[in-house]
């Protein structure tokens, strides 16, 4: 076995016995990258090799001196190019930023380089992470490394990609409407998207704040833990991060659920769900309900509104948010401007793809005047509607539990120029950016094509340990996945 | 109701883009099926619901009025597509004719 195969609690254990460096586990990924990226394309920029194995070395040196200061000590991690890196390109996966180099680090990446992680370099993602399929970069598709004629999902298809691929153990991502759980799932990964305000959002690109989340990725469910238990946590330069204190997210209690009572939403199962992904949920279910969790039907009546409600909600936000884009500090700004009037709106047609445009069109149309009641505070009554219906569920259970998508991963082309049924295969995920809630999709085995299931498991505000502790009792039982051998 | 030309229009001019002819009328289309969406939420009962701004309870939060870390103006312009001297450069905002 080679060392990029082995999953992070294989890493932590290998690093710790000695068994392997720093060094030699990042060397062993970086020759991963070269020998597959030009299939996957996960990576937008990958760091000059040299700068990546000083960094693997310090933490070595680190190591041998006992000043380690924890379990991502040396490390590789991949990070979504919507996380700003100080001297690190970030380009959100779009013409605007192409050549944006920020000045600072997002506090997520601070924190992760304070931990002695060896940041590898920065994924691809849908532009601005309005997408669901990797489709809307201007840098190009990635592609699934389970079948590369399919999509790895998105947003955060690159970092889904280059986990999967066994590019890089650990990556960040971000979680507007399931743009971690989504691509975890159609790459057969562990993602999660945390309580909001448990990461702090201080150097994310703003897509739409009030659901914007950093979450976290890897090959196992310990790993995906690990990398969330470094970047949480209060931080003074995000207002809207929560002051709660960080538990160990992932308890030592085994992988014996006794006590744990599943719901399962009848909604989730409805029409339009793939037969084979309810197969495999179902299965999951059993196996679940064998380590001595009860397993009982619930309901989420207003699951099928969610969608609606979501991209009113988040095409508001994002309009709003991308007006910063015009062309005067930083970005593209247009050659052929004549007036500031020009520059304002020929940098953001020229800057822009088609899908951003879209969402911001439409976020402008729902707030303008004689619109707003009717889409936009619409959209937030019926926000209320859904929050009230996971507060109610969650009397009577621990976790939620239902597919994390209606489908396995779609061919490319086969939905980007249909917006609508793009945004219909979000009806899942969208439903916890709303009610601000944590969930994680962990790999459920795979449909007959081939491709992997994600399984969804929604907690309580806070109750990260909760879905974390489920989710390692299933993937104990089940068995993580392994890297594509096809690759 | 549907959205017509002008009103795509309208809005791409307050949203600050442009559009080609031959986009209005693509992405009047595209819109109009986008907002049928959105329609099914017209039935929902909502009578007496608040809408849901923030999903944290935690409302105003305050920090010391102490001056923190700045960015030196080289590096807050490294990214200025224009500039001079200290200062974002941009074309003349009123018409100077």
């Amino acid at each position: 076995m080679e060392l990029y195969e082995l999953t992070f609690s294989q890493i932590r254990a290998g690093l710790l016995e000695g068994d392997f460096s720093s060094r030699e586990l990042t060397e062993s990924v970086l020759d991963r990258v070269e020998r597959v990226e030009p299939a996957v394309s996960a990576f937008v920029t990958v760091r000059e090799r040299g700068e990546i194995l000083t960094d693997a070395e310090a933490s070595d040196a680190r190591r041998a001196a006992g000043t380690c200061p924890g379990a991502l000590c040396g490390v590789p991690v991949a990070v979504k190019d919507n996380i700003s890196t100080r001297g690190l390109a970030t380009t959100c996966g779009s013409r605007m930023l192409k050549s944006y180099v920020p000045p600072y680090d997002a506090t997520a990446v601070a924190r992760l380089r304070d931990a002695g992680a060896v940041i590898v370099g920065k994924t691809n993602m849908d532009e601005f992470a309005m997408g669901s399929s990797n489709e809307n970069s201007a840098l190009g598709p990635t592609r699934n490394p389970w079948d590369v004629s399919r999509v790895p999902g998105g947003s955060s298809g690159g970092s889904a990609a280059a986990v999967a691929a066994g590019e890089v153990p650990l990556a960040l991502g971000s979680d507007t409407g399931g743009s971690v759980r989504q691509p975890a799932g159609f790459c057969g990964v562990v993602g999660v998207k945390p309580t909001y305000g448990r990461v702090s959002r201080y150097g994310l690109v703003a897509f739409a704040s009030s659901l914007d989340q950093i979450g976290t990725m890897s090959r196992d469910v310990a790993g995906a833990a690990a990398l969330l238990e470094v970047i949480a946590g209060e931080d003074p330069r995000d207002s809207t991060t929560a002051a709660e204190p960080v538990p160990r997210l992932l308890p030592d209690t085994g992988v014996d659920l006794t006590g744990v009572a599943v719901g399962v939403p009848d909604e989730y199962f409805a029409d339009g769900l793939d037969p084979f992904v309810a197969e495999k949920v179902r299965d999951a279910l059993e196996v679940i309900r064998s380590l001595g969790a009860k397993v009982r039907t619930i309901s989420i009546p207003h699951l099928g509104l969610g969608v609606a409600a979501y991209y009113l909600v988040a095409d508001a936000e994002a309009s709003a948010n991308l007006a910063r884009y015009d062309g005067v500090r930083y970005g593209h700004r247009s050659d052929h401007a004549e007036t500031l009037e020009d520059l304002y709106r020929m940098s953001r047609s020229e800057g822009f793809g088609a899908e951003v445009k879209r969402r911001i069109m439409l976020g402008t149309y729902a707030l303008s005047a004689g619109y707003y009641d009717q889409y936009y505070l619409k959209a937030q009554k019926v926000r209320t509607l859904l929050v009230r219906d996971f507060e109610r569920a969650f009397e009577s259970v621990d976790a939620v539990i239902a597919p994390t998508s209606p489908t396995t991963a779609f061919a490319l082309g086969e939905r980007v120029n249909d917006p609508v049924s793009m945004y219909l295969s979000d009806i899942y995920t969208v439903p916890v950016n709303l009610a601000g809630l944590p969930a994680l999709s962990v790999p459920c085995g795979f449909a007959a094509s081939g491709l992997p299931v994600g399984l969804q498991i929604m907690v309580e505000k806070f109750r990260e340990p909760v879905m974390f502790r489920v989710a390692r009792a299933y993937e104990h039982a089940a068995g993580a996945f392994p890297v594509p051998s096809t690759l | 109701m549907a959205v017509e030309r002008g009103d795509v229009e309208h809005v791409a001019k307050l949203a600050r883009l442009a559009f080609t002819e031959e986009e209005l009328v693509a992405f009047t289309t595209e819109m109009n099926g986008i907002l049928a969406l959105f329609e099914e939420l017209k039935a929902v009962d909502t009578d007496g619901v608040p809408p849901a701004f923030r999903v944290l309870r935690r409302r105003n939060v305050f920090r010391g009025d102490e001056p923190g870390e700045m960015l030196p103006p080289e590096e807050a312009l490294a990214n200025a597509p224009d500039r001079h001297e200290d200062a974002f450069r941009v074309p003349a905002v009123l018409p100077n004719d």
